[in-house]
């Protein structure tokens, strides 16, 4: 197992590596920078800013200096919003973020995983047509709209729970936000769970159970549940980074206070300091969480273990 | 002899899109106390599913109907709850391929001791132990270390041991054992088989043994039915149907088997193919394929009855079967 973890950190370095070579030129490559405006600056006035962001050198040098000072921890400052470091803006904005995500991504994976062993369980009965149902609602509904439709239904018609805000500590409004973003995640889940589960309970090692009269209940939580959870395990490190994008968006649906508010302008201003600072923090991120992904994995098929 | 199971009258059916299927018609066997029994067909015959019905295994699709009586009890009446009481404990099963029949997640020794946890009420660190001493006696080495193993780590001979170790822990009345040695190599099958015959005698359990291999069966079973499209169509001692079958089935399946002084011979096989379930000939199943064929074959069907000895076949033809007839 120790083996196991060691390789799968040193095969994620070369990934990190890549990841940030090409975030950097791409961004470079889009039209506009961080000073065009629409009124231009007088030329010496950009002369200076680019000399004091360091735009001037060649481009190479610029993206040595960036990786070496990255690796550092040093993320540089936002060229827009005058006298922020990047790595405060994302300290200020991040744990909301972070706490939006897991929230979600937590929800949507216990609930879809027990929709899925329901539905498998239930297989072309009722709980399993409703199960369909919800999932194609999730699917298909992109999340800015469903947002807005609950926050038109549950804010302003029922008045049930806040349309948006935080105030730091209401619960309450946290409910529609995790709703979006957790609801394509755990309909995804649900669809993934199902199918493995009912795959595992045709399995002859699920009659081998059956055979030794344990009983259903044992048999679906000690035989089947493993084996069944392991598609749906490898879905969660992509998944996540699919909800932690979606959070960008709903956060500024919501009016939530992460991280989300900062990148959309900042990708809007051709802030490079910061759209790249964010974005390579989400690689970090996501490469991080797709390393604890593959431990869990190897936990549950120990054939993974010695490939 | 005591019998310590008997079916009478099993029906199992699966229904399918376009209508009912079934699987195994009107079996009716007994099965005496520390008896080997052979059950040959081919594939499509019903043997599995026969007796899967009878463990309560059958595929979502499936139902039985009859009865099979263990020990007073009649295992079809059972709800799935009250049957678990009755499966691993008085009855159990080794299934064909040891490969894909152990859970690939969870260790050996677990595995095993679950069985005692539940029917013997064993504590798990008890239950492991007992397991480990079972993983020893059907010949696993290093037994305490095997247990601690994930089953890819075994091979597919040490994995059909640890079925039989798992059959055995609770020291069953009836074990089933459904082609225990088709997915293993030649050598490995003779090791399993002197296995079988150890501990069935050790345990006094009655073995019935599923498989379409006639070297196994005259190899260790006491009594066999052969069983065509679902049903039996004859029964009785081995050494009765191998020196002298009643049904021609049954010595279609012996005359094709290649012997050893056989060598540069052309295989006799079984002409044509075993009937679609679906669509079943007219008459006697095995008709089409018969070469003792008579017309009365073609429109009624011969039910099982007693020819003497204990010996019981489908056939209307009582004449002696010669291999000179079967070849014209």
């Amino acid at each position: 197992m120790f083996n196991y973890a060691t390789r799968r950190v040193l095969s994620a370095l070369p990934i990190a590596i890549i990841a940030v070579t090409v975030c950097f030129f791409i961004l470079r490559l889009a039209p506009g920078g961080p000073f065009d405006g629409e009124r231009a600056l007088p030329p010496l006035v950009l002369q200076n800013l680019r000399a004091h962001y360091n735009l001037d050198q060649p481009i190479w040098i610029q993206y040595f200096n960036y990786v070496w000072r990255m690796i550092q921890g040093d993320f540089g400052p936002s060229m827009v919003m005058e006298g922020f470091e990047v790595s405060e803006l994302l300290a200020i904005g991040l744990p909301f973020t972070l706490m939006l995500g897991m929230t979600a991504f937590i929800v949507a994976t216990i609930i879809g995983v027990i929709a899925g062993i329901i539905a498998a369980v239930n297989q072309n009965k009722w709980p399993d047509y409703v199960l369909v149902l919800a999932v194609m609602l999730g699917v298909i509904v992109p999340n800015f709209l469903m947002g807005a439709l609950l926050q038109l239904l549950f804010g302003v018609y029922l008045r049930w729970l806040p349309a948006g805000g935080w105030s730091g500590g209401n619960w309450l409004q946290l409910v529609l936000p995790v709703t979006v973003l957790a609801w394509p995640h755990a309909a995804r889940i649900s669809r993934l769970m199902r199918g493995s589960m009912i795959e595992t309970l045709g399995s002859n090692f699920i009659r081998t159970a059956m055979s030794k009269g344990i009983g259903e209940r044992l048999m679906l939580t000690r035989h089947a549940l493993k084996p069944a959870l392991i598609p749906v395990v490898s879905y969660l490190g992509p998944g996540l980074s699919y909800l932690l994008t979606g959070s960008l968006v709903v956060e500024s649906i919501f009016g939530l206070p992460g991280i989300g508010k900062y990148f959309i302008q900042a990708a809007l201003n051709r802030d490079y300091g910061l759209v790249l600072g964010t974005t390579v923090f989400y690689v970090m991120l996501i490469l991080v969480l797709n390393l604890l992904v593959d431990l869990v994995y190897a936990w549950l098929d120990p054939r993974v273990r010695f490939r | 002899m005591a019998n310590v199971l008997e079916v009478k009258d099993l029906n199992v059916t699966f229904s399918l899109h376009d209508g009912d299927v079934s699987a195994v018609r009107d079996l009716s066997f007994v099965l005496g106390q520390g008896e080997t029994l052979a059950v040959v067909g081919e594939s499509g015959s019903g043997k599995s599913q026969a007796f899967l019905a009878i463990m309560g295994l059958l595929a979502r699709n499936g139902r039985a109907t009859g009865k099979a009586v263990l020990g007073g009890t009649d295992l079809l009446a059972l709800s799935p709850t009250e049957l678990d009481r009755h499966r691993g404990l008085d009855i159990a099963m080794i299934f064909q391929d040891p490969m894909t029949s152990l859970n690939p997640s969870l260790k050996i020794g677990r595995q095993l001791a679950e069985v005692l946890v539940r029917h013997r009420g064993q504590s798990d660190s008890a239950a492991w132990r007992h397991a480990t001493e079972m993983l020893d006696r059907v010949g696993i080495p290093e037994a305490a270390r095997r247990a601690d193993s994930y089953p890819h780590e075994l091979s597919g001979g040490m994995r059909q041991r640890v079925m039989i170790a798992m059959a055995l822990l609770c020291e069953p009345k009836v074990l089933i054992a459904d082609e225990p040695t088709t997915a293993l190599d030649v050598t490995v099958q003779a090791q399993m088989l002197e296995l079988f015959k150890t501990l069935t005698d050790d345990f006094g359990a009655a073995l019935v043994l599923i498989t379409h291999d006639l070297g196994v069966v005259a190899g260790l079973a006491d009594r066999m039915m052969v069983m065509y499209a679902g049903r039996a169509v004859e029964s009785g001692s081995v050494d009765d149907l191998f020196y002298a079958p009643n049904h021609p089935y049954t010595f279609g399946l012996l005359h094709s088997t290649p012997h050893v002084e056989d060598s540069g011979q052309r295989l006799r096989p079984i002409l044509g193919l075993p009937p679609s379930l679906e669509h079943l000939p007219t008459g006697c199943a095995f008709h089409p394929r018969c070469a003792f064929v008579m017309p009365e074959c073609r429109t009624a069907r011969p039910e099982l009855t007693h020819r003497g000895g204990g010996r019981h076949a489908a056939c209307f033809y009582e004449g002696e079967l010669k291999e000179k007839e079967a070849a014209e």
